[in-house]
């Protein structure tokens, strides 16, 4: 009770912002997506053609096997957000004729394309040459791909996952997601790259896809130690940059993950807490379990909320949206084609709520978490459907305390500080009350 | 004696209570949250300290027997003399204020004209002040900006006119000096305050002035207690802004939870509407906070709204509810959102609905939205604890009241008239706590 907390001045929070503190590995990553931008802008140079499509259930490997550039509209969006750039996108977009209430996601987008189709490092964005929807639970992603192909009158193909609405996967669904990929995926890729397909290159890009994947998720469970040396949330987001995007496949992404494995093994070795933007945490004081995607166009100042008050999250879904690879699924080499198919159907946005319900209290056990907390966000319904009957029915299953917070993607407009900082404190004293409680202190 | 300050600074009003070491409340006190917390937890702490004061003279007084039977009607005269005097005290520094912000070239050839009004306007406020805290006097609040001001420009006007100068020079001073007196803390001026208050209520009160050394003595013994401040906890929207560390601050919610649980040891669920947010609260039998859920990024449906249809009605904020208590017909009102709101009051009023029915469907309108919140935090339990400013609101409690029945059966509802001090309460509570119960030292004591 006693710790000594680092005392902020208010007036703090306007001196000017000191340059944030990163792992090498997050500067590795910041390399490599920045690299992808590169290439995009000067594929049609390069007489390479563009193909678009989403991080969850997103087929990289197989689109590599074609040559494409891979532009992923989510990470275009969010970039912009962490960039600051947003916020007019949107607007642009609703002048455009968009709803308030439409995601974010998609009105940054087109209001990228309004603004004259430069990406979020300044460079340009191609316009794609392919609209690859492979989908896997999210309605929006489809009427995304929709109004692009209206815009630029591009090839369009879609992937239909069967969604788990029974909690598993049957043959029927697998087999049905890998006659589609024959059928029509593979075929569609080779019509508009002009390559033809070689089931041999896919195993090689699989074999590298299954060794990152390892490296991994030994990097996101090693917040199961005690400090966490990670955190779990808004660390993750650089660490699943590579693999949820345009690299799960090449060898730079199994570099990248070797490098950032025995990064954190060194961490834990040396006993020590997350980096954060501001230095090392100095006293992990909360352990948290987040569901729901973070806020990018304050990510910094939201993250500054939780290691202020030492608290760290251990893990989170959303660093599972690109693929949860933690309960033993990899890429197979072997059944390349069938191991595509496993995994869209296993991703996060395609389970159900009760599977979701069981890998966050199964979360909250093996990460002996201190809690669930809930970020809500306002234009995502995707996720945020039923969001709430998750926290009741985790908080009766745990017995732990739950707490919910509400914010956006990308829309500046829908981050409140003072609300949300007043909600997460709240959390954080009503965990340490339990545990005072729960130590026979009161009465 | 050892005393635990709880402060809770809202975004209307500031609040501060003061319990002592077997946690009976010994004051309370409340100020407008100004646009400076400082100052706002600075005065609403002092005015909870006199608060206490008046109960230790009361607890005094009834021990001497010196005012057998005269004990209330002493203490009521002697409370409103000594408003009165800090009204003359405050009411001095505005008349300095005032005629030194209307020195200098600002108003040219008038500046001679305009001095001369001022005297004038304070010499007639400072007549009619005892008439203000005259027994049985209504004020629309408590405040010394809204007394002082709305008397002001009353006065105001009438001067410049009777001397023909622009009434707006007239306003333009007051609105330059409000400020500055507001955010000016009397803080050593409880004792002489006092002493003059005990002269006029003895002159009031000429049976009492023949005890009078009987009387002084169990007041100058209270006034000789040092008030220690043993640990302050801090609360509410500007806590951040409060000179504490962080071992002082505590979330509303937490407070209010743990508030609701001291007034109402039975307390299952807590509504608290304030402001700018609605709380809905799940304690547990300690008063420990087990879930909660706010209104988001809006404050549609908070106290705020109301204030902003009593605006728009051009009412005070006190009289929308015994208005809405007037309906006989339930007029619905979609919008919680605060601005679409006045739209569709005006709309409903052009459609020749009455007022009153009009305001029994905007109190619902909000409880419906505090339903949702409820509904979202895990329901009503028995019992339920209604706090925040709305609760002293009779039409807000009796749609809450139909509206619970209707959703979750008969419930016990509490609602303490002092509702509004609830996360104060909570605050001084954990305050007490940390001392009695967690052992923490005496920290470095925060000056508020």
């Amino acid at each position: 009770m006693t710790t000594p907390i680092q005392m902020t001045p208010p007036q703090a929070s306007k001196k000017p912002v000191p340059p944030a503190q990163k792992e090498d590995a997050m500067l590795l990553q910041k390399e490599m997506i920045n690299r992808n931008y590169h290439e995009l802008a000067t594929a049609h140079d390069r007489g390479k053609k563009v193909a678009a499509t989403f991080v969850p259930g997103n087929l990289n490997e197989l689109v590599m096997c074609f040559d494409f550039a891979r532009s992923l509209p989510e990470t275009n969006a969010l970039q912009n957000g962490m960039r600051k750039k947003s916020g007019k996108m949107i607007m642009d977009a609703e002048r455009d004729g968009h709803s308030e209430d439409v995601c974010t996601y998609v009105k940054a987008d087109l209001g990228m394309m309004l603004g004259g189709e430069v990406g979020p490092t300044g460079e340009p964005l191609p316009r794609p040459d392919l609209l690859l929807l492979s989908y896997t639970g999210c309605f929006t992603f489809m009427k995304w791909f929709e109004l692009i192909r209206q815009k630029y009158n591009c090839e369009t193909t879609m992937l239909h996952v069967p969604y788990q609405g029974d909690g598993k996967i049957s043959q029927n669904m697998r087999d049905y997601v890998v006659k589609q990929i024959k059928e029509n995926v593979i075929p569609s890729l080779e019509r508009v790259s002009g390559v033809k397909f070689d089931i041999d290159r896919l195993r090689q890009y699989m074999k590298e896809s299954a060794k990152a994947e390892d490296d991994l998720v030994q990097v996101l469970q090693s917040a199961k130690k005690r400090p966490s040396p990670i955190d779990g949330y808004f660390g993750a987001v650089y660490y699943i940059g590579p693999i949820f995007t345009a690299f799960r496949g090449t060898t730079e992404a199994t570099q990248y993950y070797d490098v950032l494995r025995r990064e954190i093994e060194q961490r834990v070795r040396e006993g020590k807490g997350p980096i954060t933007p501001e230095g090392e945490m100095a006293e992990e004081k909360y352990r948290l379990v987040v569901e729901g995607p973070p806020n990018w166009t304050h990510f910094r100042e939201f993250w500054k909320m939780f290691y202020d008050e030492g608290a760290v999250v251990v893990t989170s879904t959303y660093a599972k949206v690109g693929g949860v690879y933690d309960f033993g699924f990899r890429h197979d080499p072997d059944h390349p084609i069938e191991s595509l198919a496993e995994y869209c159907l296993g991703c996060y946005t395609n389970l159900n709520l009760p599977q979701r319900i069981d890998m966050i209290c199964k979360y909250i056990d093996e990460y002996q978490a201190d809690g669930l907390l809930i970020n809500s966000i306002k234009s995502c319904n995707s996720f945020s459907a039923g969001q709430l009957l998750i926290l009741r029915e985790v908080e009766k299953r745990t017995g732990k305390p739950a707490a919910f917070i509400e914010s956006d993607l990308v829309d500046p407009r829908y981050f409140s500080p003072a609300n949300i900082k007043n909600r997460l404190e709240s959390y954080f004293q009503m965990i340490k009350q339990k545990r005072t409680v729960a130590a026979g202190a009161v009465h | 004696m050892r005393c635990f300050i709880g402060i809770d600074l809202g975004s209307t009003t500031t609040k501060a209570v003061v319990i002592d070491e077997n946690r009976n409340i010994l004051g309370r006190g409340i100020t407008n949250s100004r646009s400076n917390y400082d100052t706002a937890a600075a005065i609403a702490k002092q005015e909870a300290l006199v608060n206490t004061r008046f109960h230790l003279f009361r607890n005094a007084l009834s021990r001497s027997a010196a005012l057998n039977g005269k004990l209330d009607d002493f203490l009521g005269h002697l409370e409103r003399d000594f408003r009165l005097e800090q009204f003359l005290e405050q009411l001095a520094d505005l008349e300095a204020t005032c005629r030194r912000n209307a020195e200098g070239t600002r108003f040219g050839d008038h500046a001679a004209a305009v001095a001369t009004a001022l005297i004038e306007v304070f010499q007639r406020l400072q007549a009619e002040a005892p008439a203000l805290f005259a027994p049985g006097a209504k004020r629309k609040s408590d405040f010394f900006r809204d007394i002082a001001g709305s008397r002001y420009l009353a006065i105001g006007e009438t001067v410049a006119k009777e001397m023909g100068i622009r009434y707006d020079m007239v306003l333009n001073v007051f609105d330059r000096s409000i400020i500055e007196v507001e955010n000016r803390v009397y803080a050593d001026a409880m004792g002489s305050n006092l002493m003059r208050a005990l002269e006029r209520t003895f002159k009031g009160m000429p049976e009492t002035a023949g005890r009078a050394a009987a009387i002084r003595a169990p007041i100058q013994g209270v006034l000789d207690t040092a008030l220690e401040e043993t640990y302050v906890i801090g609360t509410g929207y500007g806590r951040a802004r409060l000179p504490f560390s962080k071992e002082h601050i505590r979330s509303e919610i937490l407070c209010h939870g743990l508030g609701a649980h001291v007034m109402y040891p039975g307390t299952a669920t807590v509504l608290d509407i304030g402001g700018q947010d609605t709380k809905a609260i799940q304690v547990d039998p300690h008063g420990i906070v087990e879930s909660f859920q706010m209104n988001d990024r809006c404050a549609a449906g908070c106290g705020r709204y109301l204030g902003y249809i009593a605006d728009e009605m051009n009412m005070g904020l006190h009289e929308l509810g015994p208005l809405a208590m007037k309906a006989t017909k339930k007029v619905r009102i979609n919008s919680t959102c605060t601005v679409f709101a006045g739209a569709e009051l005006r709309d409903r009023l052009s459609l020749g609905e009455k007022r009153e029915d009009i305001m029994l469907g905007l109190h619902r309108a909000i409880i419906l939205r505090a339903m949702s919140i409820l509904a979202r935090s895990g329901g009503v339990r028995n019992e339920f604890t209604f706090t925040g400013g709305v609760a002293k609101n009779e039409a807000a409690v009796k749609s809450l009241k139909e509206l619970v029945r209707e959703n979750y059966g008969e419930l016990r509802l509490n609602i303490d008239p002092d509702s509004i001090y609830t996360g104060a309460l909570g605050g001084a509570t954990f305050a007490w706590r940390a001392v009695v119960e967690e052992g923490k030292a005496v920290e470095a004591r925060a000056r508020a």
